[in-house]
């Protein structure tokens, strides 16, 4: 294979969105059904928790924490399973089908914190079995010059899911009446039709690419770490670790924001409001461009607005301009990164293990995420808020170098 | 194709429809509260409370001081978490049918003085001796430095002046006598001292929980000692009682203690049940506190100062209980 497919090309299609396929609007309207159901639980969770069943917060922390390890390893292995039975669309099913399942379990598990706890770690299992599958079926489904517009429609359609769900969450507590104790169970029961919805969509209408039987050796265990053995694989995993490990974290993001420009509190959840709105705008302009510009480019460019993003925090400028900027700047970059970067994956992964290679990248960016994100915290503390958002620019502008070195289009063959 | 949408309209359809049915099942399901009377929140030998009986879940009621468990005087108002001192009373409530939260400041006969919106959830409400200082806590999700986790916001509003600290994490905050700055700080359960201008709260910082003393007109807060949660100063302003985590680690529960603040003494109390709740003196030497009974049900149960004795049930199905005065 030879890497120059990830720099620019002669002549990418011109042609309308729809040219992508049929396959990746299915895609993408599961995930459109999915996110509005999942957001909605995710909108309401925890004033369910710590109101509806008098939990107290450190029980509810302690639910957000039991999964990101476990989501890691169950990720990969999901991977492995759908190219080992060259069944993407089943198991990527399965998970929305786990997560469905979920909804309902919330509404069993009443006010066990344990089983809450299991409830919730069942419903991001399913997250983590589905993502990479589907994925994979994005960059089969897609003519490989279309690859960026793809994965842009797909992420504008499950952004729409996520910017729709509290507002749907928001509706039927208003048409029940927040007061009252069933007001949680009818978001859940809503939830849950939801994402049943979701689960038929998928079964109806996505297509699976079964993938051409490749001899059996091909999909091993000793393949799979084989495929780290590829230099082209190793340089995406090295740039999917240096790209999480820019990445701070939302969280701050918005602190920071806050902490600036001393934002009413009333107006904090806006702040993620704004950024989604900016990636939901610009995930599909952003995916034609990198297909036609090269879809390296549109990445590095991704991490420039997001080093643009720390300079606004670190700098002196102030005020709304300031804050419309850096929110607009930040969904950019998300809109620049997320599909992009697995549109750029894709053809550096053989097909027989393309699943599995797709989930090693997400888990490696999301691990990376992590431990970026703690450090920053650590930062923060002991050098203060400005240093740490300074050093976090200067660490955005090195991940740009460092990413632009081992992708950059070579003829070296992976 | 054809059979393929014909199954899909259906199935959504049938799902959809599912889901309408089961909204308009439940919100046919509302039920009203009947008042049985006029709470005043003006001193007298009655104890305040936020009732969590079925009938009447969430609305503000008194009991007799002498006759807890005797018949109750129940109001229209419903709040999520409530407390009153002095004369004035400081409601925490839904704002609208929406999952967002207000302040109300009450008068003695709980008519709305002044609503501020929250961000967050209400779980902690103070008022000093006098009314003039209200104090309170949210939860809030939107500080994700620690993956997803709560964390949460202390509010102070002066009545006389209109004063509003909307937050203590601008504080200048002095931790072992050196200044101190954080991303991760985290304020809770303040307590006011007799004069209006001090107080006492909880302060959370790289997983070490402080007890603080502030002052709100220097906009000051220092650190007093570790592990005490949720400080709630008694009458005579001499000892603090507060929950501490268990061995310093939250997860396996808190006992409730008392600190005498001049000998810098700890009096662990008779109640050996984990306790999650900001303690209230009922007078000199009793406290009360809330414990949760099941889902959505709690009692306040009261226990003595000094650590002696056992913890009696004192108000069935209630929580949030404040003494209005002898």
């Amino acid at each position: 294979m030879y890497l120059s497919t990830v720099g620019r090309r002669e002549h990418a299609a011109k042609g309308k969105l729809s040219a992508v396929g049929a396959n990746v609007f299915a895609l993408g309207a599961v995930s459109l059904v999915t996110d509005v159901s999942s957001e909605m639980v995710t909108a309401v969770l925890p004033v369910y928790l710590v109101l509806g069943l008098d939990l107290s917060p450190a029980a509810y922390g302690l639910f957000d924490g039991l999964y990101t390890g476990a989501t890691a390893v169950l990720r990969i292995v999901g991977g492995y399973v759908a190219d080992r039975v060259r069944r993407r669309k089943v198991v990527a099913g399965t998970g929305y089908a786990l997560s469905a399942v979920a909804k309902l379990g919330l509404l069993a598990a009443g006010a066990s914190a344990a089983a809450i706890g299991a409830v919730i770690t069942l419903d991001r299992t399913g997250k983590g079995l589905r993502t990479a599958p589907r994925d994979a079926l994005i960059t089969l489904s897609a003519p490989e010059p279309l690859l960026g517009r793809a994965f842009g429609v797909h992420r504008a359609m499950d952004s729409v899911g996520a910017f729709a769900g509290p507002l749907v969450a928001l509706a039927v507590l208003a048409a029940v009446g927040a007061a009252d104790p069933g007001a949680f169970d009818a978001v859940f029961v809503v939830s849950f039709c939801i994402a049943a919805i979701g689960v038929l969509l998928l079964v109806l209408f996505v297509r699976d690419h079964r993938t051409p039987r490749a001899d059996p050796k091909a999909v091993s265990p000793r393949a799979a770490v084989a495929l780290l053995r590829g230099s082209g694989v190793r340089r995406l995993l090295v740039a999917a670790c240096v790209l999480g490990l820019a990445t701070v974290g939302d969280g701050f993001v918005y602190l920071l924001l806050q902490h600036e420009e001393d934002i009413a509190t009333g107006w904090f959840p806006l702040l993620a409001v704004g950024t989604n709105l900016s990636y939901l705008l610009l995930a599909a302009p952003l995916g034609a461009l990198a297909d036609r510009i090269g879809r390296l480019p549109v990445v590095l460019g991704g991490y420039g607005a997001l080093a643009v993003v720390y300079l606004l925090l670190a700098g002196p400028v102030s005020g709304w301009p300031l804050i419309a900027a850096a929110l607009a700047l930040y969904g950019a970059f998300y809109a620049a990164t997320d599909g992009v970067l697995m549109a750029l994956a894709g053809p550096l992964l053989p097909e027989s293990l393309r699943t599995t290679g797709i989930s090693l990248v997400q888990t490696v960016q999301a691990l990376a995420y992590f431990t970026s994100s703690v450090l920053f915290g650590l930062a923060w503390q002991f050098w203060g808020a400005e240093l740490a958002i300074g050093v976090a620019a200067g660490g955005a502008v090195v991940a740009i170098g460092v990413t632009f070195a081992v992708l950059s289009p070579r003829k070296a063959t992976a | 194709m054809k059979v393929r949408i014909l199954i899909a309209v259906a199935g959504v359809l049938v799902l959809a429809g599912a889901a309408v049915a089961y909204v308009g099942f439940a919100s046919a399901r509302g039920h009203d509260v009947a008042a049985t009377g006029a709470v005043s929140l003006s001193p007298g030998p009655r104890l305040l409370f936020r009732s969590t009986a079925d009938a009447d879940r969430g609305h503000v009621a008194t009991v007799s001081a002498t006759d807890p468990g005797g018949p109750r005087t129940v109001s229209p108002l419903a709040c999520s978490r409530v407390y009153a001192a002095g004369g004035t009373g400081l409601c925490l409530r839904p704002d609208g049918d929406l999952t967002t939260y207000q302040l109300v400041v009450l008068d003695a006969r709980l008519a709305s003085q002044r609503e501020i919106p929250l961000v967050g959830l209400p779980n902690r409400a103070r008022v000093s001796a006098d009314g003039r200082m209200l104090a309170w806590t949210v939860f809030v999700t939107g500080d994700s430095y620690n993956g997803g986790m709560f964390s949460t916001r202390a509010g102070i509003l002066d009545t006389a002046t209109g004063d509003l600290a909307g937050t203590l994490e601008d504080y200048a905050v002095t931790l072992d006598g050196k200044p101190y700055q954080a991303a991760d700080l985290n304020f809770w359960g303040v307590t006011f001292t007799a004069d209006d201008r001090h107080f006492y709260a909880t302060m959370s910082s790289a997983g070490h929980r402080y007890l603080v003393a502030g002052d709100f007109a220097a906009h000051t807060i220092r650190t007093v000692r570790e592990n005490v949660e949720c400080p709630s100063l008694s009458p005579d302003g001499t000892r603090v009682a507060f929950k501490s985590a268990v061995e310093g680690d939250p997860a396996r529960g808190w006992r409730l203690s008392v600190l005498d603040l001049a000998a810098a003494k700890v009096t662990p109390l008779a109640e050996t049940r984990s306790v999650d709740d900001q303690p209230a003196w009922l007078d000199d030497h009793t406290i009360g506190y809330g414990v949760a009974r099941a889902p959505g049900h709690s009692d306040v149960w009261s226990v003595p100062a000094d650590g002696t004795g056992a913890p009696r049930l004192l108000i069935p199905e209630a929580e949030s209980p404040a003494a209005l005065g002898p």
